[in-house]
């Protein structure tokens, strides 16, 4: 410290002053509710508004909410109970229609003694698709996970193993096939990878079949489709749907923006044909036009039938929202992929997809979000979707009719954990994988 | 849009029976199951339980015609229909019959391609008010708002109701009738209307059942029955004739309880005919002479059917009224088994 202010200064601090708390006013919850609730008359206003809201949606709903009733044996059991302990005139949730109903939202008419088997597949879901989600995990798992889609409908519909095995084989010969032969020609070992296993199918497996399920009958007891309904439904529709969008959705978008024309003006008409249709129309077509199309007789799996144009749809979405990745990379990226001699799918496969898919990544999940919340529209062609077809039917039963907010809250509360993480999983992903250029 | 489904559908149908050789009731025999089908789910006339069994006065119907073509009950695969999907999904060849609540009309039987083959119940339109309003009327509801389901016929019955009396309605629709008690709970509407059955259900479902009255007035013919596809008049006949047995059954007064007692021979030829004791009606219509004894033991007879489904001992409460055999003063009158 120097001497020159030591004359006109009477005072000169030579310490720290400690910290202190900053005043009552700047601090805490006083702070932040000054800036946050309370800035200004209009946003007072508004914070006053709010709260007469909130106020007001409390005390009309947490009664009914606090009055509900979990045992009872029909609707009006639960007046009489809720009448009994609340006084008359009180309303209260009867929950005890989901009590006595769950198992039809979750499974449908599935047979209750075989309910482990759509346990199993749920369970088994999270295995297969944990190595997808988590690269930390080792890559064998990823065997079951592409043996999984099979063993899952073996596990839901039931019948015998060996149609399900043949299947398989048929993607082993396939795969073999490209392997071998796509070392002289991509396009010749595409092909006869196609080709090949389509044939095996239509002439070969029923021999075989009839061979093997003489030889060793192994099989579950068969459960038709009719029998799915719930959130088994929507999940087996939404998540076969999501499996399957994706790969096609990236060929769409491949093709689109190809070179060559045929494929280009396919991609494009069938991108935008879907696009402009109504999902409705083509569940109507799923149910109905298409036993017109087949020949009578004919027994086409109305779920398959359902998955299938669901899949079409939400796969056409997808492409656009991958077509927008693709624009997004620099142009010197295909320049560079070039530049390097590779061909055309390596380039794609090594450089261009995996940045156009990380871009993607937010668009792609709000499309499988939006797809697995459009299944509930099977309703529509008479199949029990468990926003309005389950509790449709358990209101036809005389005991439960007059419940409607409880199936509605029960069903949007497990929809809305499901999609919730599935949007958590894809924050998860666009930070680990950091796809922004900063 | 919608003419170009219709004749894309009718198209269809003409196609579909051109290719298909085997007749309805083979189809059924190599298949060994019915498929009916039946509503999503209505008070009363279709509904499965907790376990998935369907139960309800439609669906006894089709318990009867599996237990007559295939000689049992249970032999029944229920396709539910919507009211979009339930004449497409008859004329399609997804279903045999259909025994869905739905109203037999003209233009149904005849563009539509369907036959219906008799009526199962008869019901009508009516209202509900609640009481408070003091309305006694239907003509008093001059420019009353009205809940009203879309797409069905009730929903231009009430337009010409309104029309003819010269008053105005103002219409609230609603896509259920889950949703219509709710809106008319919440006095969204002063007027609820869709059949006197449905009515009936509703009301007995209510906290306050006393609050509410149901209108004297009935303001159309809603002559529901169970349809089947036109052009295979042997199956059509199955399905009239099991219903007509059940009809008959009563009126004869066979019951569940004493079938197999009167399956052995009375006095009165025309129940031996019924049940196969005499003569061979079954073979006519290409099945055997057991054939409306198993119907009628399936689910009782039509009046047995109706009092366990519907009747008044059940909470729906509904009275016999039109639904009376022809000599209690009702409707059902079974053209004679000879």
């Amino acid at each position: 410290m120097s001497e020159t202010h030591a004359q006109s200064t009477a005072f000169v601090r030579d310490t720290m002053l400690p910290q202190m708390e900053p005043p009552n006013q700047q601090s805490g919850a006083v702070k932040w509710l000054r800036e946050n609730l309370f800035a200004g008359w209009f946003n007072t206003v508004l914070t006053l508004l709010g709260l007469a809201v909130v106020y007001w949606l409390v005390t009309h709903f947490y009664p009914w909410f606090r009055h509900g009733v979990w045992s009872a044996n029909s609707m009006a059991e639960c007046r009489t109970i809720i009448a009994e302990r609340w006084g008359e005139g009180a309303s209260g949730a009867c929950w005890a229609v989901i009590n006595e109903r769950w198992h039809q939202f979750l499974f449908g008419f599935y047979p209750p003694e075989l309910y482990w088997r759509p346990i199993a597949v749920f369970l088994g879901l999270f295995l297969a698709v944990a190595p997808v989600l988590f690269t930390q995990l080792p890559r064998q798992m990823l065997i079951f996970s592409l043996a999984f889609p099979l063993l899952a409908i073996w596990l839901l519909w039931g019948g015998s193993v060996w149609p399900i095995a043949m299947i398989a084989v048929g993607f082993g010969l396939g795969f073999a096939l490209i392997k071998t032969l796509g070392g002289q020609s991509v396009l010749l070992g595409m092909a006869a990878g196609i080709v090949v296993p389509v044939l095996f199918w239509l002439y070969a497996v029923g021999p075989i079949d009839a061979v093997l399920t003489q030889a060793l009958p192994i099989g579950l007891e068969p459960v038709a489709s009719d029998r799915f309904g719930g959130f088994l439904l929507a999940i087996t529709i939404g998540a076969g749907g999501i499996a399957l969008s994706l790969p096609l959705g990236i060929i769409l978008a491949l093709g689109r923006q190809s070179d060559m024309f045929l494929i280009k003006s396919f991609s494009v008409m069938f991108i935008e044909f879907i696009r402009g249709v109504p999902l409705i129309t083509l569940l109507f077509v799923a149910s109905l036009l298409l036993n017109y199309f087949l020949p009578p007789g004919t027994n086409f799996d109305i779920i398959l039938r359902v998955m299938i144009l669901v899949t079409l749809f939400a796969a056409a979405y997808i492409a656009e929202v991958i077509r927008g990745g693709l624009a997004a990379l620099p142009r010197g990226q295909y320049e560079a992929a070039d530049a390097l001699g590779l061909d055309y799918w390596r380039a794609q496969r090594l450089i261009i997809l995996p940045q156009a898919l990380k871009i993607s990544i937010p668009g792609i999940v709000s499309t499988f979000i939006g797809m697995f919340k459009d299944t509930t529209l099977v309703t529509f062609v008479g199949l029990f979707d468990p926003l309005k077809g389950i509790p449709d039917f358990i209101r036809a039963d005389f005991a439960w009719k007059g419940t409607y907010w409880e199936h509605f809250i029960f069903v949007g509360a497990i929809f809305f954990i499901l999609n919730f993480s599935m949007s958590r999983y894809a924050m998860y992903l666009e930070r680990k994988l950091k796809r922004d250029h900063r | 849009m919608k003419k170009s489904v219709f004749f894309g559908t009718l198209a269809g149908a003409a196609l579909t029976a051109g290719i298909a050789g085997a007749t309805t009731l083979e189809d059924v025999k190599a298949r060994g199951e019915l498929n009916c089908g039946v509503n999503t789910g209505l008070v009363g006339f279709a509904a499965p339980d907790a376990n998935g069994n369907w139960s309800g006065f439609d669906v006894a119907l089709c318990k009867a015609v599996a237990a007559a073509v295939l000689g049992d009950a249970t032999k029944v695969k229920y396709v539910p229909t919507t009211g979009q999907t339930r004449f497409t999904a008859l004329a399609s060849g997804e279903i045999d019959m259909l025994a869905r609540n739905s109203t037999w009309t003209f233009s149904r039987d005849t563009d539509l391609k369907l036959d219906f083959v008799g009526v199962n119940y008869y019901d009508g339109q009516g209202f509900m008010v609640r009481k408070e309003s003091g309305v006694t009327s239907a003509k008093e509801l001059d420019g009353a708002s009205v809940c009203i389901q879309t797409g069905t016929t009730t929903e231009l019955n009430l337009a010409d109701y309104f029309k003819a009396n010269n008053m105005s309605y103002q219409p609230i629709t609603i896509d259920s009738n889950a949703e219509g008690e709710q809106q008319y709970l919440a006095g969204a509407c002063d007027a609820y209307t869709t059949d006197a059955s449905g009515l009936a259900a509703t009301r007995a479902a209510f906290a306050d059942p006393e609050n509410h009255i149901i209108l004297p007035e009935i303001i159309s013919k809603e002559p529901l029955g169970p349809a089947v596809r036109h052009g295979d008049s042997e199956w059509a006949d199955i399905v009239r004739w099991t219903l007509n047995a059940l009809i008959a059954a009563e009126e004869y007064g066979v019951t569940s309880a004493n079938i197999d007692e009167l399956a052995k021979g009375t006095e009165n030829p025309e129940i031996n005919r019924l049940l196969g004791v005499e003569g061979d009606l079954g073979a006519m219509t290409g099945l055997d002479k057991d054939w409306a004894v198993r119907a009628i033991k399936a689910g009782g007879n039509y009046g047995e059917i109706f009092a366990a489904t519907i009747g008044e001992s059940t909470p729906i409460a509904l009275a016999r009224g039109l639904n009376a055999q022809w000599t209690q003063g009702g409707l059902l009158y079974a053209p004679p088994f000879r």
